[in-house]
């Protein structure tokens, strides 16, 4: 089975619009692992079979009446999640250092829903996502989970692709989507800021040795800089698999819920050859 | 003051806005999105390393060791495995808790610390701070914490937040005055900003809504926002003179002046 990651580094280059034009064009399981800011699903409308609840880590609460305000898991908290004899959840790791110094015994590890993992069925097939509570932790176990539902529905399906939406950034919810993938398409943008993120966010494909393509998107809002992408590239060895230009009809797509294959003709055929192009690195490997 | 900008959706302007409100009003700046900071690409301002972020890390002692597996059993990363006589260390899942020593009953633990990131500082017309995590490390929240240690409350401090809902961003707007939340008026963008107020309402932190691209997408942000009585701060409109500047790394209010006046008039409204 091979998987294939979508990342960016940074946000809002359109991971998500390519993701969901490559559901028209193969038969694979998708998931989206942007899970505390996902948006696939707004385009491939999933019919939810079975939402699975994620406990991540767990969160000290104090029991009031024990507390005898000694200070001591205040002092042993390398989080700063305890102040005034109280746990601030957003910031507790959940590491259960404070259970372990409390000399009464008035501090217990609570379990707790912090997300969900949603199994679908789509117009283009199987679909998982995940997603956090507004304000929960521990994303990237939340991912992990994603990935391992979408690899036992690909065996159970007979399908032999998995495709993966996966979050801006280069931290944690970024190297659990891709961390042991096959292939990493890296959606660039002609910008100053983009090309940096995308230079930081290849040395982490790079780092856990996971094989990267680019494809630049917009690049014609400023074909100077998508020239310095194409020499970054060239002299890294590199493939650039495609260019797509700045078009509204992404953006019109969107709107409608569709994605632009099923939008445009004229874009869809720029959608083939892109994906020609990765199915060709997939199969080559 | 702080003003955290932030948004749940990447790639919507929030450094745009952070960087244009600094130079308008003569703020710092506070780059917490430290997996990809974009900020002093429009400052350009000469950076200087002036700390490191460390977490702390077990270092064993094999000699004391007696291998009873109490430190791994503790340990809730699983990021340590004890084998008969050797000692397995994962650094990337370990959180720096220091539980692993206290639990230790040889005293077979030390602390060391492992390096994850850099804070950079500079100024020019603009001072600005920022954070850096190293590549391949996971966790963001040391090195924003650590970053938000600089902070000076009594100047006016702006924070450009990391996109998404999670934890970076979270620990970002902790402890801010006001969070503007910067969306573009697409269902993507609604749909992420719907997740970051509800975060922002659940802290209690005062908030309002801009709205880049204004004039692509359709409506339903505005609608949301006048539903649920959020005041839209301001509304930046889809320009390709400002997408090129962007692309350029030039902040827009250097070249379109009457933006420098709305930005300061947008401080005003915050205070």
């Amino acid at each position: 089975m091979k998987q294939i990651v979508v990342a960016s580094g940074k946000g809002g280059t359109g991971k998500t619009s390519i993701v969901a034009s490559f559901a028209s064009l193969t038969k694979a399981v998708f998931t989206d692992c942007d899970v505390d800011a996902p948006n696939l699903h707004l385009i491939l409308k999933p019919e939810i079979i079975e939402k699975i609840p994620y406990e991540g880590m767990e969160v000290a609460e104090i029991n009031e009446e024990e507390c005898i305000k000694c200070g001591a898991c205040q002092k042993a908290c390398r989080f700063g999640a305890i102040e005034n004899f109280m746990v601030t959840e957003e910031k507790c790791e959940g590491c259960g250092v404070c259970m372990l110094v409390c000399p009464v015994n008035a501090i217990e590890m609570k379990k707790r829903v912090n997300g969900y993992v949603h199994v679908a069925n789509t117009r283009f097939g199987e679909f998982v996502y995940g997603l956090l509570i507004p304000g929960e932790e521990a994303s990237g176990k939340l991912v992990a989970l994603v990935r391992q539902k979408a690899k036992e529905i690909a065996e159970r399906k007979d399908k032999n692709l998995i495709i993966i939406d996966a979050p801006a950034g280069i931290g944690c919810p970024v190297i659990a989507s891709l961390s042991g993938t096959d292939l990493a398409v890296i959606i660039a943008e002609p910008t100053m800021a983009a090309i940096h993120d995308m230079e930081r966010i290849l040395e982490v494909a790079e780092h856990f040795k996971v094989k990267a393509v680019v494809c630049i998107n917009k690049y014609d809002i400023n074909e100077e800089m998508t020239k310095k992408i194409e020499e970054y590239c060239r002299e890294r060895g590199i493939e650039i698999i495609g260019k797509i230009p700045f078009n509204r009809k992404f953006t019109e797509a969107m709107v409608k819920g569709k994605n632009i294959v099923e939008y445009d003709k004229e874009l869809a055929d720029l959608m083939k050859e892109i994906w020609k192009k990765v199915e060709d690195m997939i199969s080559q490997k | 003051m702080i003003i955290t900008v932030a948004s749940g959706k990447g790639g919507v302007g929030k450094t745009t806005v952070a960087v244009n409100l600094a130079i308008a009003t003569g703020a710092t700046i506070y780059d917490c999105d430290v997996e990809e900071p974009n900020a002093n690409i429009f400052l350009k301002v000469n950076l200087q390393k002036i700390e490191d972020v460390f977490l702390m890390n077990p270092v064993f002692d094999l000699n004391k060791c007696t291998f009873c597996r109490e430190c791994a059993e503790f340990c809730r990363y699983h990021a340590i495995a004890v084998l008969p006589s050797d000692i397995l260390f994962f650094p990337e899942l370990c959180s720096g808790c220091g539980g692993c020593k206290i639990v230790c009953k040889h005293d077979a633990i030390e602390e060391g610390k492992r390096k994850i990131g850099e804070i950079y500082h500079g100024k020019n017309e603009i001072e600005i701070y920022q954070g850096l995590l190293n590549i391949g490390e996971a966790r963001a929240t040391p090195v924003i914490n650590q970053l938000k240690k600089h902070v000076d409350k009594k100047g006016i401090a702006i924070l450009d937040a990391p996109p998404g809902n999670g934890c970076p961003a979270i620990e970002t707007m902790h402890g801010s005055d006001f969070v503007i939340l910067v969306t573009e008026p697409t269902p993507f963008g609604l749909h992420d900003l719907k997740i970051a107020v509800d975060i922002v309402r659940k802290f209690n932190i005062p908030f309002g809504v801009i709205i880049n691209r204004y004039g692509i997408g359709d409506d339903s942000v505005e609608k949301y926002c006048n539903g649920e009585g959020i005041e839209i701060l301001m509304k930046i409109p889809y320009s390709r003179e400002i997408a090129e500047l962007y692309s350029k790394g030039i902040p827009f209010v250097k070249e379109i002046k009457e933006w420098r006046k709305k930005f300061v008039e947008l401080y005003e409204a915050i205070k």
